[in-house]
């Protein structure tokens, strides 16, 4: 039987010529992000072609993800945060169809992946790192000394402060990919007990089955949301230095 | 644990950067203004209907103020109308009845005139008929001729004292 481990094997499926040292062969994960992008696409693009004033159920759905991120946006960041929307809608988007596709048979979970996830919250910790010095220039830095404090005890406080500020991203991608990982991997070793089991017992570990199928993609969207909503507050962050 | 294979950490952020960076351009050229768009033309449709209903309520309430004004402008002139007929009316009638009073006052003056005139003209022939009367009765009696002067004058005397 295959270890429950094997479904995030990456096998190169087109090799390419080494970039600069690094093999940047097109893999089973690439095709997955190729496909997610094309999907996305797709679900916003055809599902609101109609223009409808009163939208079909597609156009609803494509409607209601970009509210659902503006509203998240402006609740967590303000009039300030709307140039970034288009990042953060991406963002979402990128990581939520990631894992829904996780969720498809024999398909390939990107998501689970540290790296990806590690690269992902990178692009956001660089960036609005980048922005709140943009924004404050060396005022910035003020963000990681806490006000109402003794000037002792900032010797030890801002020593903490930099250091979460620092491991942001390490959370970030952690959470995102150990969630996704957990939640497939778990999925895979009760699928192998419905074998292991056969005709007479499997019947247990398949009705849990359906349930834990229902419960990841509650998580899917769920660590979507914890993801973007994360971004949206350390844009926050960034643009007003608030503690 | 495959995830933790370096070997394979270019190739991911390679693809994971194109496919990312293609996902932004073609969201934030391509998809978000349409649907932008879409909710756009909504918010403006759902705002122009109601201002469309706010300017048709505003037109409704200045037609029926037009309407109780031009009412209240009928009726009074309609209590105008009805006022100057009366009155010429009731001028027409006292003229009336003046013209009556006055044709009325002038007839009963006239024929109290000619009553007053009857009667003198009346009483006139009567002393002369009794003049004539007792001077024949003077002359049967006695057989001598009266004289007339003296008869008128007694008769004169005796319907004085009559009357």
């Amino acid at each position: 039987m295959a270890s429950p481990l094997e479904q995030f094997k990456i096998e190169p499926l087109i090799k390419l010529p080494k970039l600069g040292g690094i093999d940047v062969s097109y893999t089973n994960s690439a095709l997955w992000m190729t496909i997610a992008v094309v999907l996305v696409v797709l679900f916003l693009v055809l599902g609101t072609r109609q223009r409808a004033l009163v939208p079909s159920r597609w156009q609803s759905m494509a409607e209601m993800s970009y509210e659902f991120v503006s509203n998240m946006l402006t609740e967590q960041v303000g009039s300030a945060g709307k140039a970034f929307f288009p990042f953060v809608f991406t963002l979402f988007m990128f990581i939520l169809a990631g894992n829904l596709l996780g969720m498809v048979p024999y398909s390939f979970t990107y998501t689970s992946h540290i790296i990806v996830t590690f690269g992902l919250a990178f692009v956001v910790f660089l960036g609005v790192t980048i922005v709140g010095f943009v924004k404050h220039g060396v005022h910035f830095l003020s963000f990681f000394v806490p006000k109402g404090v003794p000037a002792v005890m900032l010797i030890l406080l801002v020593p903490i402060e930099i250091l979460s500020y620092l491991i942001r991203p390490v959370s970030l991608s952690i959470r995102l990919f150990a969630n996704m990982m957990a939640g497939h991997t778990m999925l895979k070793v009760f699928a192998g007990f419905v074998i292991g089991l056969g005709v007479l017992g499997g019947w247990a570990p398949l009705a849990l089955n359906v349930v834990l199928t229902g419960f990841e993609i509650l998580v899917c969207f769920l660590q979507t949301y914890v993801f973007a909503v994360l971004t949206c507050i350390y844009l926050n962050d960034a643009l007003h230095l608030h503690h | 644990m495959p995830q933790l294979d370096p070997a394979f950490f270019g190739t991911q952020l390679f693809w994971l950067a194109i496919s990312f960076i293609v996902l932004y351009v073609l969201m934030s050229r391509l998809a978000m203004p349409q649907i932008a768009g879409v909710l756009k033309q909504r918010e403006d449709k759902i705002r122009g209907d109601l201002d469309a209903a706010q300017r048709l309520k505003e037109e409704t309430k200045s037609v029926i103020a037009a309407y109780e004004k031009a009412l209240a402008d009928a009726r009074g002139e309609a209590q105008a109308l009805a006022r100057q007929t009366m009155d010429a009316a009731n001028a027409e009638s006292s003229r009336r009845q003046q013209e009556l009073t006055d044709r009325i006052t002038s007839q009963l003056a006239a024929a109290e005139r000619r009553i007053a005139e009857a009667r003198s003209q009346a009483m006139a022939n009567v002393g002369t008929m009794a003049a004539e009367v007792a001077q024949q009765a003077f002359g049967r009696l006695t057989g001598a001729a009266a004289d007339p002067a003296r008869v008128a004058a007694a008769v004169e005397r005796t319907l004085k004292g009559g009357a």
